[in-house]
């Protein structure tokens, strides 16, 4: 029958096509540690769930002996499928089908893919893996990166976008994953950088290898360009796959609830923080006693250690935290804590996640190194972010906010919803050594014994302001609550925010400090 | 990743606090002012041509050596008036970001 022997023709076809670059370049492939395209997409997505698109595009370029060349797929796979139920468009280059070089129809089919996502509201995920721009396709090339980092610029804050770098992603090629919302890398195996190691050898004559320049602990400890840091593919996958559970398929909905846990017994939290406000203490520990099943997703984990961010669910529904860690440079707020913490709470107020905060900081690290990185704009964007935040915003004092962090950390002028503090918590101007330095200086300075009056008049400052009450007293501060309190007082708040509505000035968009 | 670090003290506006304190902050370079009669590279590159000679009298302004970098060539120019008192490198030295190249007095 003609029937039987076309589908004879089209599994053949298919059969052909889906080795992709062949045996030989496969085996090269696995050589280096890392799976096939395919490979990827099976091992990503929900068993069975993916359908692919295009795969019997061809290029029709002519330059360069490109018309003798011809390329399975031209080099990337695009479909769509499901993680965990949830439906995703993906696309995966395939190094071994011209090193996943891009050229005009292998863009065309990641925009399309990209296109799809967008139009039917649903998260997209981009695996890289490429040595850039098919040089013999010229400005073609070039059209085609432009037009993705159109797309990726058009849908962000409408479905979620996530980048995972799985082999080199360099030159004009990585400002995709830069403009998309999490960049997941892999040790030994991301390459990331605009420029490399050669082009730098010859006009600067610095000599750095690709893993120094830009691979992955790079990016995650470093340059912040990555949010995620594994040490295989198997495990980027499943923190891959964790995300996804929890956050929103598109803007327009909130993230799938899950069944309410009560946070673990192992975590105290009454134990966590000392009496002594100059002694850290872990402050995800302080998340994981409140948090349902004490699990706490955190987010760029290795860079600008001293602010934490990350998912948890309170009640099933996701929330984000946004928290000071005094563990690390005392939890001061600076240039790369501050870009940190910013572009995660413009996230969550994009999609529809309700932040919580904790707050222990002694204010902005002072020093030139930090004036001329510009922590002044860079701290700006924190209190642009929160302010511009339309989600619920839930603050819990832990123990020190003082000055400019204090206001930062979205305290009650930032339109935070409620306001917490601990008994423990210390709501002043500055600390009490810096206040005795500035305020009494006359009377230390004029006194017979100036050791004995300055701490004297530190004594004096803390009983007086280092404490939640004069803050309470003026309503900055909703409540003053014991720490076993917290859990709930944040569940009841997430439960009351549950219909927030609130209006922001009616503009195209604001200008942030960028 | 990285093995837990020691905790150091951190002064924050005279309090002393007991934390990690980051290798960024370790590594920092302190202030400095800029010293004009040190005259230093301010790109690694190559030295082209060194145009003063030790006791020579020089003007604000006036371009002192050539520095291969970038594809092009880069004139650093004396930001004081002042006298030569020593040449650190000849022509073909391959130079870091701010090596020390002329010292003026």
């Amino acid at each position: 029958m003609a029937l039987k022997s076309k589908i004879k023709e089209l599994k053949e076809k298919r059969e052909k096509l889906l080795l992709g670059g062949g045996e030989q370049a496969i085996e090269k492939q696995k050589a280096l540690g890392k799976r096939t395209a395919r490979e990827r997409i099976t091992a990503l997505l929900d068993q069975d769930s993916f359908d692919e698109y295009d795969l019997f595009v061809e290029h029709d370029a002519r330059d360069f002996d490109m018309d003798k060349k011809s390329l399975p797929s031209d080099g990337v796979i695009i479909g769509t499928g499901t993680v965990y139920g949830a439906p995703v468009a993906i696309y995966a280059q395939d190094f071994t089908v011209a090193g996943g070089s891009l050229g005009l129809m292998h863009s065309r089919k990641i925009t399309k893919i990209m296109d799809h996502a967008l139009k039917m509201r649903m998260p997209l995920i981009g695996i890289n893996d490429s040595g850039g721009a098919r040089i013999q396709e010229g400005v073609n090339s070039l059209a085609g990166y432009g037009e993705i980092f159109f797309r990726n610029t058009l849908s962000s804050g409408v479905i979620p976008q996530i980048s995972v770098i799985l082999g080199p992603c360099a030159g004009g090629a990585v400002y995709s994953p830069a403009l998309t919302d999490f960049v997941f890398v892999v040790d030994n195996i991301s390459k990331m950088f605009i420029t490399g190691p050669e082009v730098i050898k010859t006009v600067l004559g610095e000599e750095i290898s690709m893993e120094d320049l830009g691979g992955a602990r790079v990016q995650s400890e470093i340059t912040g360009n990555a949010h995620f840091f594994a040490s295989s593919e198997v495990e980027c996958f499943e923190q891959i796959k964790k995300l996804i559970t929890f956050i929103p398929w598109h803007n327009g909905q909130k993230a799938r609830p899950f069944e309410s846990a009560e946070p673990l017994p192992d975590y105290d939290i009454e134990k966590i923080v000392p009496d002594d406000p100059t002694l850290p203490y872990d402050v995800k520990d302080v998340i994981r006693a409140v948090v349902d099943d004490s699990d706490f997703f955190e987010i760029m984990e290795h860079y600008a250690k001293n602010i934490v961010i990350g998912f948890g669910r309170m009640e099933g529904k996701t929330v984000g935290f946004v928290a000071n860690q005094p563990l690390e440079m005392a939890g001061v707020l600076d240039v790369d804590s501050s870009d940190k913490a910013a572009r995660f709470i413009r996230y969550c107020d994009a999609f529809n996640i309700p932040l919580i905060t904790f707050v222990d900081l002694p204010g902005y690290m002072p020093g030139a190194d930090q004036e001329y990185a510009g922590v002044i704009r860079h701290g700006a964007k924190v209190l642009y972010s929160y302010s511009e935040a339309t989600v619920p915003k839930l603050t819990v004092i832990l123990r020190k906010a003082y000055g400019g962090g204090y206001i930062a950390m979205s305290s009650r002028h930032l339109r935070a919803d409620f306001v917490f503090a601990w008994p423990l918590a210390e709501i002043a101007v500055m600390g009490p050594e810096g206040a005795a330095n500035i305020i009494f200086r006359k009377e230390i300075l004029s006194s017979d014994d100036p050791e004995s009056t300055r701490r004297q008049k530190i004594e004096e400052y803390k009983q007086k302001f280092a404490n939640p009450y004069v803050a309470a007293s003026r309503g900055y501060v909703d409540a003053v609550i014991e720490p076993s309190e917290t859990r709930r007082f944040l569940l009841h708040s997430l439960a009351i925010s549950e219909n927030k509505m609130i209006q922001m000035p009616v503009k195209k968009h604001g200008i942030p400090p960028f | 990743m990285a093995k837990k670090k020691e905790f150091g003290t951190l002064n924050i506006n005279s309090t002393l606090y007991t934390t990690r304190i980051s290798s960024r902050f370790e590594e920092r370079v302190p202030f400095k002012k800029q010293d004009p009669f040190n005259v230093l590279s301010f790109i690694p590159g190559t030295v082209l041509d060194i145009l003063v000679t030790p006791g020579q009298e020089v003007h604000k302004g006036d371009a002192l050596i050539i520095l291969d970098a970038m594809k092009m060539q880069n004139s650093l120019k004396s930001s004081v008036d002042a006298k030569v008192k020593e040449i650190l490198v000849k022509t073909g030295d391959r130079v870091p970001k701010g090596a020390a190249l002329i010292i003026l007095e």
